[in-house]
């Protein structure tokens, strides 16, 4: 049994991250039916922006005041990137064939890889290592270092600030989502865009706001991974907005409840396909096989995610 | 109907028109869906659009509110040259409705008003997010005008409502109030009354009295010639995307080639040649 709870602790970790990330490729998604494929270089930016951060301004310290820091400044990153990718990539295709997009977001992805990897440690100004292999990520009091024992359960101190990311970011999302004014601009204009604008909101601002809202979250996201694995590498949004995008599907894309959810419940398969699926199909190796198969099974079954409601095409 | 004549009068103001449109044309390729229109709308006045299916209306429509852009013309609200973007239409003071009804359907009734309030707000995303006493002062406000806008067009009671879960009646009532949320100072209608029982129709036109009394201007398309002909101050009638009539109901209603324009004249029916009499007279009368 304690293998159970154990690898449902895994699980709800790993699952808030891919959470986290996940509500970026819905959001967008939800807006302007887009697959934004690279939100996972978003994240990995996000996870950079709060390392340069730490060595700017804070190298050597491991005071846990200085995390909220580190989280703006992975805020700031991820939002720059995010907002400047729809800008350059996006807007001039936004009435192209949707292939167009599609296939510039996996241009940017690359473009946003190879930037960080060929220039982090040519920045001017500052001493930054190279991104060429893996970076450490700074070790904060109170956020690592010695787990957290519940009965047999091992939690690490990382996951429980992944965890309550998701829980902060979730609460504040909703808020955000049906209770203030822009909130609501971005639900109408999810709904109908056409009549959004006629009823006088910008939708231009409110698709901005669709990419920051998402670069945010991911961001968030950057600095757990980088807690959780003490390292960062430019590599890592790709397999991390992959399992995203498996998340934000089987939620239910467009549907931010469904991103959650879908991110938690993958994580979760994951964890225990691990521990249970026995013989030579178990362990480790095969974890992201059975989140695919969860994939396929719930497009086969449920196409439209678990939380999505069957939504007839816009006329 | 319950207005009489000398009620309508005063509303009828003179002087500069609130909107104006001039020489208004729209193509699609080959196909010249509107025009050379003509219109312009005076404070206080209920002004009717009619025509047959395919006349040009709702593609007039788009070209007022910015949907469309004009291939020419120019359009004029308060005197002022109205750039062809919706979001400046509606800041201007236009609002509208739509033949088809366009509600967020997966909101309710309220927060589909609240969004009509969206470019009379100041608010933006970081005092949403810190939402400090400001915010929370708009944000109210908006809730309470958009609950008394409800309780004008008679849906108070709907308010916690999902949109699509209303009746056709109140759904065409709640893009009304949505309209109004913009605090516009002319609404266009298209199709207020499409589907709508003789009861419903009614109080429809009882509704757009009440608009205009409040001091609204409102443009109205619709088929249903009663009910034109009962509300609207004066009438203008498209076919083929052209003005055919323009006048008061009683000088419209009379007005042979109106007639003609909906029933055909037998001959001329099938025909687009235009020798005959009504397209005749329809160049004449524009020169």
């Amino acid at each position: 049994m304690d293998q159970f709870f154990q690898q449902l602790v895994n699980g709800l970790t790993l699952g808030s991250l891919y959470a986290l990330i996940a509500v970026g490729y819905t959001v967008v998604y939800g807006i302007v039916q887009l697959i934004n494929f690279a939100h996972g270089e978003v994240f990995m930016i996000g996870a950079f922006g709060a390392l340069s951060t730490y060595l700017l301004f804070f190298d050597g310290q491991t005071g846990v005041w200085i995390l909220p820091i580190m989280i703006v400044g992975a805020i700031i990153a991820s939002v720059v990137t995010a907002v400047a990718m729809e800008r350059v990539a996006y807007r001039p295709l936004r009435n192209a064939p949707r292939l167009a997009p599609l296939i510039t977001a996996i241009g940017i992805s690359v473009f946003l890889q190879e930037l960080v990897r060929v220039f982090y440690d040519r920045i001017p100004f500052a001493d930054f290592p190279s991104a060429k292999q893996r970076i450490p990520f700074p070790q904060l009091d109170g956020v690592s270092g010695k787990a957290v024992e519940v009965g047999d359960v091992t939690i690490q101190r990382s996951a429980i600030f992944t965890v309550a990311a998701l829980v902060v970011c979730a609460i504040l999302l909703w808020y955000f989502i049906n209770r203030t004014k822009l909130g609501r601009g971005m639900l109408a204009v999810s709904q109908d865009p056409d009549t959004a604008r006629l009823m006088g909101i910008n939708v231009d601002r409110i698709i901005v706001v669709a990419f920051a809202l998402g670069a945010v979250l991911a961001a968030v996201a950057g600095v757990s991974q980088g807690l959780q694995n003490n390292n960062i590498d430019f590599k890592m949004g790709f397999i991390a907005g992959l399992k995203a995008f498996t998340a934000a599907v089987l939620g239910g894309i467009g549907n931010i409840q469904g991103a959650v959810f879908g991110g938690l419940v993958l994580g979760v398969v994951e964890s225990m396909a691990t521990q249970y699926v026995p013989g030579q199909f178990g362990g480790g190796t095969w974890k992201d096989v059975w989140a695919f198969v969860l994939l396929i099974l719930v497009l086969v079954f449920r196409p439209q995610g678990l939380l999505g409601a069957r939504v007839v095409d816009r006329a | 109907m319950t207005v009489t004549d000398e009620v309508r009068s005063p509303a009828r103001a003179s002087g500069q028109p609130l909107l104006e449109a001039s020489g208004v044309t729209m193509q699609f390729g080959g196909l010249l869906a509107v025009n050379d229109v003509n219109l312009s709308v005076h404070e206080g006045e209920i002004l009717g659009l009619i025509g047959p299916n395919g006349a040009g209306k709702t593609t007039f429509f788009n070209c007022l509110t910015g949907l469309y852009k004009p291939t020419r013309g120019q359009v004029r609200f308060n005197g002022v040259p109205l750039a062809p973007k919706p979001r400046a239409v509606v800041e201007a003071g236009m609002a509208r409705t739509f033949q088809n009804i366009r509600l967020f359907a997966n909101m309710t009734a309220l927060e589909n008003v609240m969004v009509g309030r969206y470019c009379r707000t100041s608010s933006m995303a970081l005092t949403s997010i810190l939402h400090g006493p400001k915010y929370r002062k708009e944000e109210a406000a908006t809730r309470a005008r958009a609950q008394e806008l409800l309780d004008f067009v008679g849906l108070g009671r709907s308010s916690e409502h999902l949109a699509r879960n209303m009746p056709y009646g109140d759904q065409r009532r709640l893009e009304i109030a949505r309209a109004l949320a913009t605090d516009p100072k002319l609404i266009l209608l298209d199709e207020p009354t499409a589907g709508m029982n003789p009861l419903e129709t009614r109080q429809a036109s009882d509704l757009i009295f009440k608009i205009r009394d409040s001091g609204l201007s409102v443009v109205v398309i619709e088929h249903d010639m009663r009910f034109i002909f009962g509300l609207c101050d004066r009438v203008l009638c498209l076919v083929r995307g052209e003005t055919l009539v323009e006048g008061t109901p009683i000088e419209v209603q009379s007005d042979s080639r109106v007639i003609e324009a909906y029933i055909g004249t037998g001959e001329s029916d099938d025909e687009d040649a235009g020798q005959d009499t009504p397209a005749g007279g329809d160049e004449e009368g524009k020169s």
